[in-house]
């Protein structure tokens, strides 16, 4: 019996171990659960098409963050410690990376996140990678789109002080734009407010011809209902956090004309092949067009199963220093490159809004 | 067998039990794997801020919501002093650190006792103006308290960094630290308890009027209580604060949830109970996590999650309702979890027996 | 800021304004009637959104027939609220009744998180097009972006007339009701004092229940106007707003009708006011508005419009 039982315990070590186990750490419920669940989607897909690598399972387990940072560093956390996790997909927001990677760089276990943009989140890290671009870089492609392809050169950038991301990019885009000889002023508002019409007005009184709302969806949308009532017509221009449905649906109207920056939409020209596998698998297991948040968790989940395959082990540091040396991986959101600091070098792709839908404008690269 | 135990008896008790906690401390902290000690770190902060909430609600009958911002205060002073120069160049992006800020850096004892006295400052200037308040309007003037000072903190960037807080913060919080300065709350405020001055607050929560005819200095009281509770939250918001690494001013973490979330522990507890308030912060951290259970069962094999999202916190706020409902007066009640309760009913159980 | 601006401005918080004096007229009736802070009425108000719009969404049914029955059915939570977790501590000490109102707060959160998702939603197709247009005066006509648009001018929100319409009948009702209606002369008896009024053959509980299904209704119908201008429903949006309402009551005097309104208005404005003429002040907004609240009690703990009550012994 006892041999019966060390035989049985070293075997399900054994086949546990065979798993590879990647922890998904998302927003799934709370102010932003939008992103969390088209991030889902991708990683859905991918996982579906991909299960496994090395000719071993990946395990796919989900942790909500909540839309909360304290509750970003103990979902890690648990993944980590609770689950043994080998890799770490997450978080969505910049914030909540920040949060939660801290804890992964801690643990020394690799995170790719498919979605944060500001550059503290890797910098100075060496477990922690994106395959996303960085605000520094979006921000820049921001300035470019108002000043050079929508020509305006004053601009009333909306800050929402509450986050880190919006606070990132606003500095990013009036540094580029002033340097172009373009003109900002800063209007402030905090991620929950509902009422920006005083901003508004006072936007309209100094003269502004654009405004730049680099925050989230909900606060875009109704910025740009209250903006179209009180008579400003000007462009909206946003960064991607207003690539989610929920802008249209509550903006309507309003929103129509809005250009943003994002990482992807399906019809920009930079198709590779795993770009036209995800889209037709997308479409057939959804019944809809991806957003962009989805390619990315996509992307985010290939190159973690990519590294690994180069990895060829199970290893977290083995892993971490595979995911850091991803070169030419042809993602959904294009071809992708991971530089040593973490950060993937890539286009930004503009999209407008026109009659309630996501129309692809042009794309921006990088210099 | 002797009606109650003699005060050599009950101090060598207690010195015992202090003995034993530490072992058991060292125990875990050896033996269990960091999440679980992260976790008994965790209600030792909580058991300091339940405390600190119990001596000025419960005891002395201030009914105050603004403990998250007294929790703020000692966090953001403390945080500060201990991170080092160059870190929160790095970390102050935006706008630069102000002075004294970014030529100071002074170790955890210092930077947390600083943090106690910059939050007991604060309990002394909001105080002031809303002590001359009653019951529901004080309540509301210490909630509006700790807002401001949170949208202070989201606002005043070369202080705090703004919305992007402060990050990396060293993690000197162990059970140690936690537990012993439990201890010393504890210590403080059950000998302020039943001192004459804890005499005095309890005349003033039960009959104000009873107790300023007797010359007792209502104010005056109330007031050395929110300062002496504010000092200790500011405590816990320091060992908070190097607990979780990083701190920002949003609504989850250090506003006016935090408070809610204290003021279940001590109404679980017991009102007025110091015993109850650690028992209740106990209660708290274990059953938090425990829910956890609700929202992600771990799937093996596929990857569905089939927990629902945002469950444990409904289940949490149901038998909170519920708790309010049944059974008021929560664990302990007003009373104390002495030795003498615990001697009288080993006495009760063996004295029937005898008869 | 030019005059323009100064007048939008000031259409803009009286606008806002009236939303909150809505509002608060529920908060300020339930406290002068039984001392609590509802704190969960800016989450009734929440509920009563949610309801309208799946009954809109997903019952089909027409849009006003589904407010009626979302302003019934926050009444009816009202009431049960009451009936399940106030009533069983009526005797307790006004702390557990406040701490209970806080936990029937987060719990109607918690319940919306877990039922609704916290996924924004859109209120905006639920009411017809018109009331989301504005009223413009003055202005003039331009091409801009291949549109024609009226530039310039002042601008109201219809919504606004509705609103101020909808107080209007609304206290015109209460009116009748508090001082035309028996159930209203119970109810203000069970202001003065419970013990008595239940000795003299008032069914207390009952009045107290009908009190907070009227403070609900009325809180619904706040919460409804609410989603029409700012048309975003989420499980939380009830909370900043059922403050702000409080906040409004008390600055008009708790427990007084007219300073509710009276409160609304002016909360609105300044609130509105400090950052058109601070615009750096934006993000300090909230905390103004608590600042106020802490000035009023300081200085005039009975609010504008309240009478000071003097404690016997």
């Amino acid at each position: 019996m006892k041999k019966f039982l060390i035989v049985f315990v070293v075997l399900a070590s054994v086949l546990s171990l065979a798993t590879i186990k990647i922890g998904v750490v998302l927003p799934m419920t709370g102010g932003i659960a939008a992103f969390g669940r088209m991030v889902w989607e991708g990683v859905e897909v991918a996982h579906e098409l991909f299960p496994d690598v090395n000719g071993e399972t990946i395990e796919l387990t989900v942790f909500d963050n909540r839309s909360d940072k304290i509750e970003a560093a103990n979902a890690v956390r648990r993944a980590i410690e609770v689950g043994k996790v080998n890799a770490i997909l997450g978080e969505v927001a910049s914030s909540y990376s920040l949060s939660g990677g801290a804890v992964a760089e801690e643990k020394k276990t690799p995170m790719v996140t498919p979605s944060s943009t500001n550059p503290l989140v890797t910098s100075g890290k060496k477990y922690v990678s994106r395959v996303c671009f960085i605000d520094p870089f979006q921000g820049w492609a921001a300035a470019i789109l108002a000043h050079e392809n929508l020509g305006v050169r004053n601009v009333a950038i909306f800050m929402d002080v509450e986050q880190d991301y919006a606070v990132g990019l606003a500095n990013f885009f009036m540094q580029t734009f002033q340097e172009l000889g373009g003109h900002v002023f800063f209007e402030y508002y905090k991620s929950g407010d509902q009422d920006f019409t005083a901003q508004i007005s006072d936007a309209m009184l100094t003269g502004a011809e654009a405004l730049f709302i680099p925050g989230y969806y909900q606060e875009i949308a109704l910025i740009a209902i209250q903006a179209r009532q009180l008579g400003f017509f000007g462009p909206l221009i946003t960064g991607d956090g207003a690539d989610a449905p929920e802008t249209i649906s509550i903006g309507g109207d309003a929103v129509n004309g809005l250009y943003f920056t994002t990482h992807y939409h399906p019809d920009s020209p930079a198709v590779t092949e795993n770009a036209k596998l995800f889209l037709t698998k997308y479409k057939e297991k959804f019944n809809k067009t991806p957003a962009a948040l989805s390619a990315l968790g996509f992307d985010a989940y290939m190159v973690i199963r990519d590294a690994i395959l180069r990895a060829g082990n199970t290893d977290r540091e083995a892993i971490a220093q595979a995911i850091r040396t991803t070169s030419n991986f042809p993602g959904a959101t294009g071809i992708i490159n991971i530089d040593k600091e973490g950060n993937a070098v890539k286009s930004v792709a503009i999209v407008k809004i026109e009659d309630g839908q996501f129309k692809y404008d042009t794309t921006i690269n990088p210099q | 067998m002797p009606m109650k135990l003699s005060n050599r008896t009950n101090f060598i008790l207690t010195v015992a039990l202090v003995f034993f906690v530490w072992l058991l401390l060292f125990f875990i902290n050896g033996h269990m794997n960091t999440y679980m000690i992260r976790i008994v770190s965790l209600i030792g902060i909580y058991g300091v801020m339940a405390v600190s909430l119990t001596l000025i609600n419960g005891i002395t009958g201030i009914f105050s919501l603004g403990h998250s911002g007294f929790i703020a205060l000692g966090a953001y002073t403390s945080a500060l002093l201990t991170m080092s120069i160059h870190q929160k160049e790095v970390t102050f992006i935006l706008d630069k650190v102000a002075w004294p800020f970014n030529s100071v850096q002074l170790p955890f004892l210092p930077a947390t006792i600083i943090g106690g006295i910059v939050a007991a400052v604060f309990s002394f200037l909001i105080g002031w103006p809303s002590l001359r308040l009653s019951g529901d309007y004080l309540a509301i003037a210490t909630l509006g308290f700790s807002e401001i000072i949170r949208i202070l903190a989201l606002n005043l960037r070369s202080i705090t960094n703004g919305a992007l807080g402060l990050k990396s913060i060293p993690q000197y919080t162990n059970v140690w630290w936690s537990w012993t300065w439990l201890l010393i709350t504890v210590l403080f405020v059950g000998s302020l308890v039943n001192s004459s001055f804890g005499r005095a607050l309890k005349a003033i929560r039960e009959d104000r009027v009873a107790a300023a005819s007797m010359g007792i200095n209502i104010f005056k009281h109330q007031l050395l209580s929110f300062v002496i509770g504010g000092f200790f939250a500011g405590i816990s918001g320091s060992l908070y604060a190097h607990w979780l690494t990083t701190i920002d001013p949003r609504t989850t973490s250090i506003g006016v949830m935090l408070t809610f979330n204290v003021l279940i522990m001590i109404v679980i507890g017991g009102l007025g109970s110091i015993s109850g308030a650690i028992i209740g912060a106990g209660l708290f951290a274990i059953l938090t996590e425990w829910l956890r259970f609700l929202e992600e069962p771990m799937k093996i094999f596929s990857f569905e999650f089939s927990g629902i999202a945002g469950l444990r916190m409904l289940v949490f706020s149901a038998m909170f309702v519920m708790v309010m409902i049944f059974w008021p007066r929560g664990i302990m009640g007003r009373k104390e979890l002495t030795w003498n309760t615990l001697y009288s009913k080993l006495r009760r159980g063996s004295g029937e027996s005898n008869e | 800021m030019n005059l323009y601006t100064f007048l939008q401005n000031l259409i803009n918080g009286l606008s806002l304004g009236s939303l909150y004096a809505l509002i608060a007229i529920g908060y300020t009736m339930v406290y002068g009637i039984l001392r609590l802070i509802n704190f969960a009425h800016g989450d009734v108000f929440m509920m009563a959104v949610y309801f309208a719009f799946f009954l809109v969404t997903l019952g089909k049914v027409p849009w006003l027939i589904s407010f009626v029955i979302a302003i019934l059915a926050a009444a009816l939570l009202g009431f049960t609220i009451d009936r399940v977790a106030y009533k069983p501590i009526r005797n307790a000490p006004r702390v557990s009744a406040l701490i209970t109102a806080i936990g029937v707060s987060f719990f109607l959160e918690s319940f919306a998180v877990v039922v609704f998702s916290g996924i924004p939603r859109s209120f905006r197709n639920i009411y017809p097009k018109f009331l989301n247009n504005m009223l413009i005066l003055g202005g003039h006509e331009e091409v801009k972006y291949g549109r024609n648009v009226i530039v310039g001018g002042l601008r109201i929100p219809i919504v606004s007339f509705v609103i101020l319409i909808v107080t209007a009948i609304a206290l015109v009702i209460l009116w009748w009701i508090i001082y035309k209606t028996k159930i209203g002369m119970a109810m203000r008896a069970v202001s003065v004092d419970i013990p008595t009024t239940s000795l003299m053959g008032v069914n207390v509980d009952g009045v107290i229940g009908f009190t907070f299904a009227l403070g609900s209704a009325l809180a619904a119908i706040g919460g409804l106007l609410w989603a029409t201008r700012y048309p975003q429903l989420w499980p939380y949006m009830g909370f900043m707003p059922g403050l702000k309402a409080f906040i409004a009551a008390v600055f008009g005097g708790i427990g007084s009708i007219q300073g509710a309104v009276v409160g609304g208005f002016l909360l609105g404005l300044t609130e509105i006011m400090l950052v058109g003429f601070f615009p750096k002040m934006a993000g300090y907004r909230d905390a103004f508005a608590f600042l106020i609240l802490i000035l009023i009690l300081s200085v005039k703990p009975e609010g504008l419009l309240g009478k000071r009550s003097v404690v016997k012994v």
